[in-house]
């Protein structure tokens, strides 16, 4: 392959706040090619969240270089959209409205938002939803729009952190097929936050395992099955109790962490 | 659970009985209960007043003052279509001519204050060299009621609708300046951030992002204020000028009119019930959107 998309060098983040330090990320290096889907596994707490929004720009890496097609991440930016576990989406606005706004921002023209609004609701089943109020709408459907808002300004680059976290099993499922379906339909590079093994394993192409404190990159495994995928089949498995093996000796760290009353959460 | 369970047939739901007749039924009732308590208090002072226990200069009975108010929404002339037309004709009354006075001050004062409060502190909220250059002043004056700058605004614009606007104005500007500072405060910040994402500049984050999530404080400031502006105008109107509401119940006390007295006082409470329900409504409409405002 050729140059990565996202390439993160020796990064490195502290969060200082008036009485301690937390040492979030440290020495990760990682390499993310275009039209990849790559999942960020851990515990809570071991800085999945600080990684994404490290490549969003939303929050800067303290050390090290992270770079988005050669240029230096400084500010947040529409080639990387992101989709928040909390859904993020405008109250205020109406489902067509959000999917409009980020299209008007960059001053498309009117025609042009028109069609790609329609486009976007037909494609997420939001069709019937375009006038309501994100308070209408159910977790789902919520998430189905934090998509589409993204998807409205075809990034080449998607961050999304746990957006399924908070949706029922049945929900998740359908989410994550659309997932997979937009992401080779539009030939995106996905980077996607879970704490849910079999998640992470249905989705991407490649799991980051990171450790509980200081965050590090502790395995990268890929994942070759042939899509769909079925979360009963024996390989299925195996990567499961791989990745579950992982994750436990993280999250008995973070315990034993919390019982030694290192960690303040 | 078995498949067998799964399999047996839902229970039986109640169908629901028409609703109609016992819903009108319960309106009615509703409707009894609610004014049950006027009706008898009315009823009592009708009473008290007849039987002589109270002298009619104190407290003339509920009937008395039914006729007054009759009498002031009547206009003084007769229809006489060279002079006016007919609409003017109609609101002619004194009573009428009163309210829409007092209103008007209201209307024209809370535009004033509000209209100056509200960039003031959506810059406040804003910036934080704003907020720290204007903060101590704001809080320094804020705890002085309206009322207290009475002799000031007459030394500084005289008799008449000036210093009326000028209390008015000062009365609707705290609140809408507070809450609109806190309104823009309190934004979460995972909005900017997806504005940020969608690549918002600072005038779009704004106008788009900022204001419409600080506008349920800036609503709550806006009912506050014209609460505050409906108080000052009654006051004001006692003092500076020579018609309104407020002068008319000082006028009547004057001339020992106790029902005109009343009939103003009562025709205050409903100007300010319509006032009120007229912005629950809007503010309803502007924030349909809003968590936890079901309408
Ligand atoms: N703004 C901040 N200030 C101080 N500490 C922070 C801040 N943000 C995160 N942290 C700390 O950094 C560590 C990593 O946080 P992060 O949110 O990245 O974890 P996470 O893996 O996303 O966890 P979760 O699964 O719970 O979302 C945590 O211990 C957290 O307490
Ligand atoms: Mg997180």
């Amino acid at each position: 392959m050729a140059t990565p998309q996202i390439h993160i060098v020796k990064v490195q983040k502290i969060y200082r706040t008036a009485n301690r330090e937390v040492h979030a990320l440290q020495d990760i290096d990682l390499e993310i090619y275009a039209g990849e889907f790559v999942t960020f596994l851990g515990p809570s707490g071991c800085g999945k969240s600080t990684l994404l929004n490290a490549i969003g720009g939303f929050s800067l890496p303290t050390s090290g270089t992270l770079t988005v097609d050669g240029k230096a991440v400084t500010k947040p930016g529409p080639d990387r959209g992101m989709v928040f576990q909390e859904y993020a989406l405008f109250p205020w606005m109406t489902v067509a409205q959000n999917i409009e706004f980020g299209m008007e921002i960059q001053d498309k023209p009117k025609d042009f938002i028109k069609t790609k609004a329609e486009e976007l609701l037909t494609k997420l089943q939001l069709k019937d939803f375009r006038d309501r109020f994100p308070k209408e709408l159910s977790g789902g459907m919520r998430q189905r729009v934090a998509i589409a808002r993204v998807l409205a300004l075809d990034p080449p680059i998607m961050l999304m952190d746990e957006p399924f976290g908070a949706l029922d099993a049945l929900t998740r499922r359908t989410l994550q097929d659309e997932l997979i379906r937009i992401w080779s339909e539009f030939k995106k590079t996905i980077c996607f936050v879970t704490h849910g093994i079999e998640e992470s394993i249905y989705l991407s192409d490649r799991v980051v395992v990171m450790t509980y404190r200081p965050g590090t990159v502790k395995a990268i495994v890929p994942i070759d099955l042939p899509r769909p995928r079925h979360t009963t089949s024996p390989e299925f498995n195996e990567l499961k109790n791989i990745l579950g093996t992982m994750v436990m000796e993280e999250q008995s760290r973070h315990q034993k962490a919390e019982l030694a009353g290192t960690t303040a959460d | 659970m078995s498949t067998d369970a799964l399999a047996t047939a839902p229970p039986k739901i109640a169908t629901p009985t028409p609703a109609s007749p016992s819903r009108t039924e319960a309106n009615i009732k509703r409707f009894a209960i609610s004014t049950v308590v006027i009706v008898v208090l009315l009823g009592a002072w009708e009473a008290a007043s007849r039987l002589g226990y109270v002298k009619v200069q104190i407290l003339p009975p509920p009937s008395a003052v039914f006729l007054k108010f009759l009498e002031s929404i009547k206009p003084q002339e007769a229809y006489d279509a060279t002079k006016t037309n007919y609409l003017q004709w109609l609101v002619s009354g004194e009573l009428i001519h009163d309210s829409i006075s007092s209103m008007g001050r209201v209307l024209v004062g809370f535009f004033i204050g509000a209209g100056l409060a509200l960039p003031l502190g959506l810059a406040m909220g804003a910036s934080d060299l704003v907020f720290k250059l204007m903060n101590p002043l704001v809080q320094i004056l804020r705890p002085i009621p309206p009322i207290a700058y009475i002799p000031l605004s007459i030394l500084w614009f005289g008799l008449g609708n000036p210093p009326a606007y000028f209390l008015i104005a000062l009365g609707a500007f705290f609140p809408v300046l507070i809450n609109t500072i806190a309104g823009v405060r309190n934004v979460d910040s995972i909005y900017i951030r997806a504005a940020q994402n969608l690549g918002a500049g600072k005038m779009t984050m704004f106008l788009r992002v900022i204001i419409p999530a600080a506008m349920p404080y800036i609503l709550t400031g806006v009912k506050v204020g014209l609460g505050v502006a409906f108080i000052v105008v009654i006051v004001a109107e006692m003092i500076a000028v020579n018609n309104g509401l407020g002068y008319r119940i000082t006028e009547a006390r004057e001339f020992f009119w106790s029902d005109k007295i009343i009939v103003g006082m009562v025709t205050i409470g409903v100007l300010g019930l319509i006032l009120d329900l007229i912005v629950s409504k809007l503010n309803n409409h502007l924030l349909r959107w809003h968590r936890g405002m079901e309408h």
